[in-house]
């Protein structure tokens, strides 16, 4: 039966065929599909499971794998530095059954707060790599990921980039091969890495990249396609679609399913077969600097970009030197950057913090958008935790300013890795004060359960953390519970908390809007009486998508009001009405 | 030879299922179909576009500057932004919803005026639907993305009952009747 699937359910369905165990991951666009159907499978199939951050979710793939089970972890890049370090070792213990790496690249960066190329980590780690360039290949190629972890006994690879995860074509879906829990056999000198026998890994290690390499060069995964010879193209994933698109038969190509390592004699071979050679590739030169390096000559990164997408009509432009007509307005379009929801809690949050005029160090997370105008209200964003960390830094170099600092982040962010930066304020003694917004909900990355909502993954009831007695556990004594739709209360709480000279862990408690569950519960739209509206603006300030401002009065919009209230104690004259 | 739909609007609007509900259209009419999509909350109220490609074999699943034979927007302001992407000759299906967009809401720039007629005047055909008042009559002001995707079957020459035996196995159960008649009503606007 063919299907179109997304390039993540392909992945999730090759998963299945494979007879994996067990998937283990933490959400991360744009990988986050392939758990999330993964999951549809059922967990007598699948084990699958949002683990708390990217590094215990590889090491309970690890732990799967070398227990004899085929397992398999999904992450988004920057989601593959917090897993480096079992990566990195992983790739001297080898496995067991089969263990598949999935790291999704976002060229672009639609929704990351870098542009990181995940195929330096493979060959860093010396790991073999395959990268699909559709939704058939995602699970042919998860399928084949799984066979050759097996047979070359290595952790494998498999690389997406957003256009890829976040594409769908047709898939012809198979049954699932069941493949039996394979035998466990201690063998220490393998699995467990001391010095000694990890010295005799690495002889493993670099063996086994000659013997991958040398499988490359005549694996049906890289495909040489020979029409005018005049232009040879070189490219792998997306960007093999994109110069098809653009080139079509009037250049030959060389795809590559295997991105590390390379084909070199094949490369070799296709280089000598066409006149000029073009290497594609999306971000960094990964493999133009492997074709330079065997002497020989091709365009690359010179003519192309270092920074952001590849697509067909830029290869199109360079290469071919055609380029489409296309028709515009003259008048100035306003932008539409994305914007925290109506009824959003982090929304009353934002604007009480903004009435405290504080420095506020960020974290990621929907909140993040409290960065954008009219909140305005981060200072600093990093990397998932820093907030709670980098606030401990800063108060330690400006004490006199802990009282005008707070950190700001997510429930799920918080678990993730802002527990151990909580610690370090409490072991180090800095006033920080922590705000967790906890909306009950991974919001992000499109609504994933964590270990704080009480919820496991296919929603089957499971504990929640309990972040008062975790803070009190660490060894903070201050811990006290806001609700940020009450934007007056919720300032003048944190001000207080602000005077005290200890550290303070401050819970801003109200459930996502958009849960179901909560938004059935919600009262009906808020409307502005026109007879008293004076156009003062109030209610705009704290930027809520569903008001809007014509003929000098305030109007919501009743399709995107979803009754929080919020702006009701803004407006002075009583205009705004509503709440049953 | 490959066609190419553009479906814009703002994040929270339901593009997604419209494209869903067109691919698997296209997909049982046995064309070669590529959709390419944006995820993550983090989209929401931000501009948003889905990418959908047919024909006898698809290699990109984008969409770029002049390359739309239809152009679907949710909002007129979209329709302006993503005018470019149409190509000539190309035309636009637009839901006469207007979305101030956070500049405008705070006052950093304006809602520009009468958006639509100056779409026109460049040359562009434009079939403009009032889709909330469809999906209202329908039973949901939720029910836009499906009367609009009925506007965008009006313009193909594929048969209505593939489209309604698309949304009978992919919308739930209790939404089935509800999209039919949104659909109904943009098919026949
Ligand atoms: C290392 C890493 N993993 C994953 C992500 C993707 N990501 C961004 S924010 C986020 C979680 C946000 O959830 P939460 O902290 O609960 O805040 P909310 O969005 O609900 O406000 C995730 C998974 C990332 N940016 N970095």
């Amino acid at each position: 039966m063919k299907k179109l699937m997304l390039g993540n359910e392909a992945v999730a369905q090759g998963l299945y065929e494979a007879g994996v165990r067990l998937v283990s991951s933490y959400p991360g666009t744009p990988s986050t599909e392939i758990t999330e159907n993964a999951v549809k499978y059922g967990e007598d199939v699948i084990w699958c499971e949002w683990a708390p951050n990217e590094k215990v979710a590889m090491e309970t793939a690890i732990g799967a794998s070398i227990a004899g089970g085929r397992a398999f972890c999904a992450q988004k890049h920057v989601g593959l530095n917090v897993a480096a370090d079992p990566l990195f070792t992983v790739a001297y213990t080898g496995v067991n059954a089969g263990l598949v790496i999935a790291v999704a690249d976002d060229p672009g960066m639609f929704s990351s707060q870098n542009e990181q190329d995940s195929r330096h980590y493979a060959r860093a780690a010396k790991v073999l790599m395959l990268e699909p360039s559709d939704s058939t290949e995602c699970k042919e190629f998860t399928k084949l990921a799984f066979d050759l972890s097996e047979q070359f006994d290595t952790p494998v690879f498999l690389r997406l980039t957003t256009r890829i995860a976040h594409s769908s074509s047709s898939v012809e879906v198979g049954e699932r091969e069941e493949v039996p829990v394979k035998e466990y056999v201690k063998n220490n000198q393998k699995y467990a890495m001391l010095p000694a026998n990890a010295i005799r890994r690495h002889v493993v290690v670099e063996d086994r990249q000659v013997a991958e390499a040398e499988w490359a060069e005549t694996a049906w995964v890289n495909k040489t396609e020979y029409n005018d010879t005049k232009i040879g193209v070189i490219a792998a994933g997306i960007t093999y679609q994109y110069a098809k698109e653009a080139l079509g038969d009037k250049a030959s190509y060389l795809k590559l399913g295997c991105v590390n390592p390379l084909p070199l004699n094949l490369i070799k071979e296709f280089a000598s077969k066409v006149d000029t050679l073009y290497v594609l590739e999306q971000l960094d030169p990964v493999l133009e600097e492997q074709v330079r390096a065997m002497g020989i000559d091709c365009i690359g990164k010179e003519a192309f970009d270092l920074k952001g997408e590849y697509s067909q009509s830029m290869i199109a432009k360079v290469i071919l030197g055609e380029e489409k007509e296309s028709i515009a307005l003259d008048i100035d379009i306003p932008g539409r950057p994305p914007a925290l929801c109506p009824g959003c809690p982090h929304r009353g949050l934002f604007s009480a913090l903004k009435q405290l005029n504080v420095f506020v160090s960020g974290d990621i997370g929907c909140y993040t958008l409290g960065a954008l105008p009219p909140l305005g209200m981060i200072d600093t964003c990093v990397c998932m935790g820093a907030s709670v960390s980098a606030l401990h830094g800063r108060n330690k170099v400006r004490p006199e300013e802990a009282k005008k600092s707070v950190a700001v982040i997510g429930d799920s962010t918080f678990v993730h890795s802002g527990i151990t930066g909580l610690v370090n304020a409490a072991y180090n003694q800095s006033n920080s004060k922590v705000i967790v917004l906890d909306n009950s909900i991974t919001g992000m990355t499109g609504h994933q359960q964590n270990p704080t909502t009480g919820k496991r993954i296919n929603g089957d009831p499971t504990t929640a953390i309990d972040l008062e007695a975790l803070a009190h556990a660490v060894g903070i004594e201050r811990v006290i519970v806001v609700d940020p739709y009450d934007i007056a209360a919720t300032r003048d709480a944190i001000a207080a908390e602000l005077e005290v000279e200890a550290p303070s862990l401050i819970i801003a408690r109200r459930p996502c809007v958009l849960l179901k569950e909560v938004r059935a519960k919600m009262p009906k739209p808020f409307e502005v009486a026109i007879d008293k509206c004076v156009g003062c603006k109030a209610c705009m300030k704290i930027g809520c998508p569903a008001i809007s401002f014509a003929d000098r009065k305030s109007s919501i919009d009743f399709t995107q009001c979803t009754g929080c209230g919020m702006c009701q104690p803004l407006c002075k004259f009583d205009a705004i009405k509503g709440g049953n | 030879m490959t066609r190419s739909i553009l479906i814009v609007g703002v994040g929270g609007q339901g593009t997604l299922l419209a494209s869903r509900l067109l691919g698997r259209t296209l997909l049982a009419k046995d064309y070669d179909v590529k959709i390419s999509e944006v995820h993550g909350m983090s989209q929401r109220g931000g501009s948003v576009v889905t990418y959908v490609r047919y024909g006898d074999n698809v290699a990109s699943p984008i969409v770029e500057k002049g390359e739309a034979d239809i152009i679907l927007s949710f909002e007129e302001l979209e329709a302006a932004r993503w005018l470019p992407y149409l190509k000539k000759g190309g035309k636009i299906v637009v839901n006469t919803q207007k979305m101030d967009p956070m500049p405008v809401i705070i006052g950093a720039a304006e809602y520009p005026k009468d958006v639509l007629k100056q779409v026109e005047a460049a040359g562009v055909e434009v079939q403009a639907v009032d889709a909330l008042r469809m999906a209202l009559e329908a039973g949901s002001p939720k029910a836009v993305n499906v009367a609009l995707l009925g506007v965008v079957a009006q313009n193909t020459d594929i048969e209505k009952d593939v489209w309604e035996e698309t949304i009978r196995t992919t919308v739930p159960e209790k939404f089935i009747d509800l999209n039919l008649k949104a659909f109904g009503l943009g098919y026949n606007a």
